[in-house]
């Protein structure tokens, strides 16, 4: 760990405590949403497209709803109709006409597997025989499945009724949502100057989060018109939030309870099945109704990564200092807009002190699931591009790849190339912590017989975002503390918020007692995902624990008749500070809040601001297969800004996973399309992503640069190790085998292809 | 004054000046302000009182939170910039 800041001294903040999920975790014990059983449970069964792009000319119901032990049966036409209203959806404002038809279409399909109808049944085969017999009459319509195609004059339209935004003009007939223009200077002169110029254009491909655990809703609908919804989600707020949009009922009528996540990264905070449990369990007469998407329907209709192309241009002065660039990037939407389009463009030159660039961003619709976000979502694919045309300048000017990039290093101050001016910001520190790593300074060694090894390395960014989260915390007379909050336990948050709150009230975190609740019992909280949990959510369990303090004061005052303004808190000890006999731990005191006033509870809210953008460092080997140009990983180290690590060890776990799908991104994963519009590789057998045989361990460097605008100087984590890995391993390529990759994946067949070896 | 950076389509309305310094003690009065500076102008910026669905302005360092009510100090930068979300 590298710590660049004037280092306090924590008693449990840096410490890696046994964490408080472990027992049930590891015992099969914990609740996940396949573990649902409720009396009376039914079964739901989703009906979903044969084709990428079509109109639905009819549905017949009428076989399905014969059929024994069918309870309901329901499309589109069971929602409230919406007419191109907007509403709150997950992370943002959404057309809830494309979100409602998102969950099930009713009258355009636009990408395979998109759900048309749905059957509620007695157990789940009579429910998917049920489905079978639903009768959907389609007029099939040409698909187009990625932006080049979809951006050509005579390419289909997804939206006869889109009114593209290109530049402020509104345009018709288009398959681009919208193009966005942002940027600083003068680039187009700045390129006259420059003394080196590299223009590459890339193509990435849609890739998928790939969470383990599929999506699964169980839905209550009760004789009051209240619904209960048991979910695997990353904000039961949010799925609260765009039920009762879609549903269009008060908030106070939905309680969602969010149960343990088997991996989300961003795929699970828009909803799908929820709307549709919710209307069968009514339809079914207030019966209980689960539903589970299967592995092929989650690649097929859930929200992955968009795929694109990124056009970036960057030109240099005699010294190498970058002094102007460009970027266009297309990134997919999939079958409604709303890619990641605008974090892409913000993000893709982050890194780099630019005083003149101009950045496009090209919001296209084509026949893919709508795309969500995914770890960083947009930055990943930018970092590649911008990061394989730095490599190329720094080795124009010979300059090594690091001293290149600390060069052009964005710092405090520096005006990103989106006008924006960067606050403090550790991305001079984290290149340093690359340049001392051990790996940086070892010899390349020597590969297997056969291969040729590389080394390649690459930055990247991401804001960490802040907004809304709130911790209740309760004292229990035998000195623990419960600590109820609503932010989703993906990483372990549980204990890096009970442990922000202990260091506050200066006792162990084996103290706490953390529960994640429902919409009912918790108090707000947005999503957990843009890295921002331990952030946001443990600075309200630090307020939480600050009013707790204050609370507990009063009760020491009580206790020794003195005034509470005489009484004063440190490290877990209260004491009065006009009287040296008078003082009492934590523990002890909490065996008296009884006669000193009761219950003794706090709470703490937040609506914060980006918790400080970081950035992370990786290099990597990589041993390439000149004969069948597999392409082994030989040694990886992650280097990343954390701020201040409150549970280094998952610090550490959050590094060494974001590496690991981006390496997956990097080498294997893609969404394989047919000509049909159809994903050919809807299995983990196909979709082929990383395991552990596959990888070494990954090594990571933490880096502290505290955070100004945290108690702790958290800055989040869970993104930034994404964005480097696809930009790092194609520099690492180049080095192996002496050519560049613009396409990824950059997977065997690809890479013989680059070799000369085979044709595309 | 705030000093307002709008994006590229917005700066044909505002004479292509990189930003505009605007008078404002809150985002609700500089947005106000640069509306009566430029006619028009509001209507690519504010939607029922919000800001626009797919906007975020960023007040300073960072997209602000309180929307059209964020005070603005003396010489904060507003950038309208497109909203992101996290994963």
């Amino acid at each position: 760990m590298v710590n660049v800041s004037d280092s306090k001294s924590y008693k449990v903040v840096g410490t890696n405590p046994i964490r408080h999920d472990g027992y049930d975790k590891v015992t099969g014990r914990a609740i996940y949403g396949a573990d649902v059983k409720l009396p009376g449970l039914i079964w739901g069964s989703v009906v979903r497209s044969p084709h990428a792009h079509a109109l639905i000319k009819s549905i017949d119901t009428s076989s399905a709803e014969k059929m024994d032990g069918v309870f309901a049966v329901m499309t589109a036409k069971d929602f409230p109709s919406k007419d191109n209203k907007f509403g709150d959806i997950g992370e943002g404002t959404e057309n809830l006409k494309w979100a409602q038809d998102n969950i099930l279409a009713s009258d355009k399909i636009n990408y395979k597997g998109q759900a048309i109808a749905a059957v509620a049944a007695r157990d789940r085969n009579t429910a998917d025989e049920a489905a079978s017999k639903i009768k959907v009459v389609y007029e099939v319509l040409e698909s187009v499945t990625n932006v080049e195609d979809a951006t050509k004059k005579d390419a289909p339209v997804l939206f006869k009724d889109l009114n593209g935004n290109h530049l402020g003009k509104k345009v018709k007939n288009t398959n681009i949502a919208e193009i966005t223009r942002n940027g600083i200077g003068d680039p187009d002169k700045a390129f006259k100057e420059a003394e080196n110029i590299v223009e590459r254009t890339f193509t990435l491909q849609m890739v998928h989060q790939g969470y383990i655990e599929p999506h699964t809703a169980t839905a209550h609908w009760d004789e009051e018109g209240r619904i209960r919804i048991w979910t695997s989600t990353q904000g039961a707020f949010d799925v609260r939030g765009a039920v009762t949009e879609i549903l269009e009922m008060d908030v106070s009528r939905v309680k969602v309870t969010p149960l343990e996540i088997g991996g989300g990264f961003g795929g699970k905070i828009p909803i799908y099945l929820e709307p549709i449990a919710s209307i069968l369990s009514k339809k079914s007469g207030f019966k209980p109704v689960k539903l589970v998407m299967e592995r092929t329907n989650v690649f097929q209709a859930s929200g992955p990564a968009p795929g694109g192309t990124i056009l970036v241009k960057m030109g240099t002065d005699k010294n190498g200092k970058i002094i102007a660039a460009e970027s266009t990037i297309k990134l997919e939407a999939g079958g409604y807009p709303g890619s990641a389009i605008g974090a892409a463009v913000q993000c893709i030159f982050a890194p780099y002190d630019i005083p003149n660039a101009r950045i496009d961003g090209h919001d296209v619709v084509v026949n893919k699931p709508r795309s969500f976000a995914y770890r960083a979502p947009g930055s990943p694919q930018a970092a590649f591009a911008a990061e394989t045309v730095v490599d190329e300048l720094a080795k124009i000017h010979g300059m090594d790849p690091i001293e290149f990039r600390l060069l052009n290093a964005s710092k405090e101050g520096t005006r990103r190339a989106d006008g924006v001016i960067f606050p403090k910001v550790g991305n001079i520190e984290v290149l340093e912590a690359a340049k001392a790593s051990a790996h940086w300074k070892a010899p390349l060694g020597t590969p297997p017989k056969g291969r040729v090894r590389g080394r390649g390395l690459a930055s990247g960014y991401w804001f960490n975002i802040g907004m809304k989260s709130t911790v209740n915390l309760q004292v229990n007379t035998d000195g623990t503390v419960a600590l109820i909050e609503g932010s989703t336990d993906i990483g372990g948050t549980r204990t890096s918020i009970s442990m922000q709150a202990a260091e506050i009230l200066g006792i162990g975190v084996d103290n706490f007692r953390p529960v994640v609740g429902d919409t009912e019992t918790a108090g707000y909280a947005d999503v957990t995902g843009g890295s921002r949990t331990t952030y946001a959510t443990g600075y309200a369990a630090i307020k939480a624990a600050e009013n707790l303090i204050t609370v507990l004061k009063e009760r020491c005052a009580i206790l020794w008749s003195i005034d509470e303004k005489d009484v004063d808190h440190n490290e877990g000890t209260f004491f009065a500070t006009k009287d040296p006999e008078l003082k009492i731990s934590f523990k002890e005191l909490a065996s008296k809040i009884g006669d000193t006033g009761g219950p003794a509870a706090s709470s703490g809210s937040v609506d914060l601001e980006s918790g400080g953008g970081a950035f992370g460092t990786h290099i990597v080997d990589v041993d390439v297969d000149l004969e069948t140009g597999k392409t082994d990983v030989a040694r990886y180290t992650a280097i990343q800004d954390a701020g201040t690590a409150i549970y280094p060890a998952y610090v550490k776990g959050q590094i060494a996973g974001g590496a690991v799908q981006g390496i997956g991104w990097a080498l294997n994963e893609e969404y394989y399309m047919s000509d049909d519009g159809s994903m050919a590789n809807t299995s983990y057998l196909d979709y082929r992503i990383p395991t552990a045989l596959d990888l070494p361990n990954i090594e990571t460097i933490i880096v502290e640069v505290p955070n100004p605008g945290h108690p702790f100087g958290v800055r989040g984590v869970g993104e930034v190790p994404i964005c480097p890995p696809i930009g790092a391993i194609g520099n690492a390529l180049h080095d192996a085998v002496g050519k560049r990759f613009y396409d990824a994946p950059m997977k065997p067949g690809r890479i013989l292809n680059v070799l000369g070896k085979i044709e595309k | 004054m705030a000093k307002v950076f709008l994006p590229f389509q917005l700066k044909q309305i505002t004479e292509n000046n990189d930003f505009i310094e605007v008078k404002g003690k809150t985002l609700r009065e500089v947005i106000n302000n640069l509306d009566n500076m430029y006619p028009g102008i509001k209507d690519h910026l504010v939607e029922e009182e919000k800001i626009k669905s797919g906007l975020s302005a960023i007040c300073g360092f960072a997209a602000t939170r309180k929307g059209l009510l964020q005070e603005l100090e003396e010489d904060t930068e507003v950038h309208f910039l497109p909203a992101i979300s996290g994963g």
